[in-house]
């Protein structure tokens, strides 16, 4: 049964990747980024459950704290602040 | 099959159907801001139930009750940054130009802007006179 | 805010990074929960003038109690919030009616005004541009009124009247 969610989401990240590759202008193409890494983070603790490890777990939490580093990096960026 | 794996599968189901949304509004709304209004919300509910979903889910299929603090605080900490991130992001946006929508009503953000502008050039010129009476001495 | 005692704020650091780490390892063994003592000491030494301002004082029951009443009623307005976006999605014509509005608030305090930006995010339509002083610049989906007043009343006066308990 977890085979058909992490399909679910795994659709759900490539239709985001179309507005990254298509996104008229860069702001559109970051959006897409910071929602793909949302999207992974719940895939991550999807496939913990999946293996039954809970020590990927771990793995997902700091791929979220370095995804909303490098998102706020990327918006800083685009300021022109950094 | 117990109740926890039932309640469990719900929530990520949930989650899921919040998670495709999201990926939709990125790809159907037609600007920027209206894409992020979309996308952001619906990722963060969706992950909410995705990833508490799992903490239940691993009661009944792996027997453990030690997931359920350890997905609460990938949950929180995604519940506390993603609003931040979205914030980030729109206002870097909105400096680097990006332009509203055609159908968008009204623009307070740019009246501010202009005026706090003019009240700064109008200070400038007050400044001036003074500052040539400095250089001529 | 007010003064307060060094002794306070350091107590207040210690307990949350204990709970933090009591969560994350998952486990009351006593060799886990000595460690995670011995680290919550010395990082809350380090830590405490960043962390917090007001200390134990955030612990006051009505406080808390307000806190554990706001959790309920903010994902009711997220879950309200989405079935609103996804209605908005899914709609073949797609009614919406964007703008930028301006709004008042009336919370002092940084982590009050952040609390609410964030609160904002995340609820019915609506996401926070930028925060000059007491003035919110909010990016809202479905424009019902221009007015800085009537702007304020929909969107910022139901979640104050919580936060400013909380955080004031």
């Amino acid at each position: 049964m977890i085979e058909v969610y992490l399909f679910l989401i795994a659709v759900a990240v490539i239709l985001s990747m179309y507005r990254f590759f298509r996104g008229p202008t860069t702001a559109d193409r970051i959006v897409a980024v910071d929602i793909m890494t949302t999207l992974t983070t719940g895939l991550m603790v999807l496939f913990a459950l999946y293996y039954r490890r809970a020590i990927f777990l771990d793995v997902a939490l700091v791929y979220a704290v370095l995804a909303f580093v490098g998102v706020i990096a990327f918006a800083r960026y685009m300021e022109g602040g950094l | 099959m117990s109740i926890a794996s039932i309640i469990g599968q719900a929530l990520v189901l949930f989650g899921t159907f919040f998670y495709v949304l999201s990926s939709l509004g990125l790809i159907r709304m037609p600007d920027v801001y209206n894409r992020m209004q979309t996308a952001t919300k619906s990722a963060t509910l969706g992950s909410l139930g995705v990833i508490i979903g799992v903490g239940i889910w691993a009661i009944g299929e792996v027997g453990s009750y030690s997931w359920i603090p350890k997905t609460l605080i990938v949950a929180v900490f995604l519940l506390l940054t993603n609003p931040i991130a979205a914030h980030a992001l729109i206002r870097a946006a909105y400096k680097s130009g990006v332009p509203l929508w055609e159908g968008s009503i009204v623009d307070r953000y740019k009246e501010a802007e202009s005026s706090l502008e003019r009240v700064e050039e109008i200070k400038e010129k007050l400044e001036e006179p003074s500052r040539g009476v400095e250089i001529n001495e | 805010m007010g003064e307060t005692s060094k002794i306070s704020r350091y107590l207040y650091t210690v307990l949350i990074l204990f709970i933090i780490w009591l969560f994350l390892t998952g486990s009351l063994d006593p060799q886990e929960v000595t460690i995670g003592a011995i680290f919550a000491l010395i990082v809350g030494a380090l830590t405490d003038e960043v962390f917090t301002e007001r200390g134990l004082g955030n612990l006051n029951p009505k406080r808390v109690l307000y806190f554990t009443a706001y959790i309920p009623y903010f994902l009711w307005a997220m879950i309200m919030a989405n079935l609103d976006v996804a209605y908005r999605v899914l709609h073949p014509k797609r009614p919406i009616n964007p703008g930028i509005v301006e709004c008042r608030t009336v919370l002092t305090n940084n982590v009050g005004k952040l609390a609410l930006a964030n609160s904002i995010t995340l609820t019915p339509g609506t996401i926070t541009l930028d925060v000059k002083g007491d003035r919110y610049f909010i990016h809202w989906i479905d424009v019902k009124d221009k007015s800085v007043e009537g702007a304020s009343e929909n969107i910022t006066k139901p979640f104050e009247k919580f936060l400013k308990v909380i955080f004031e």
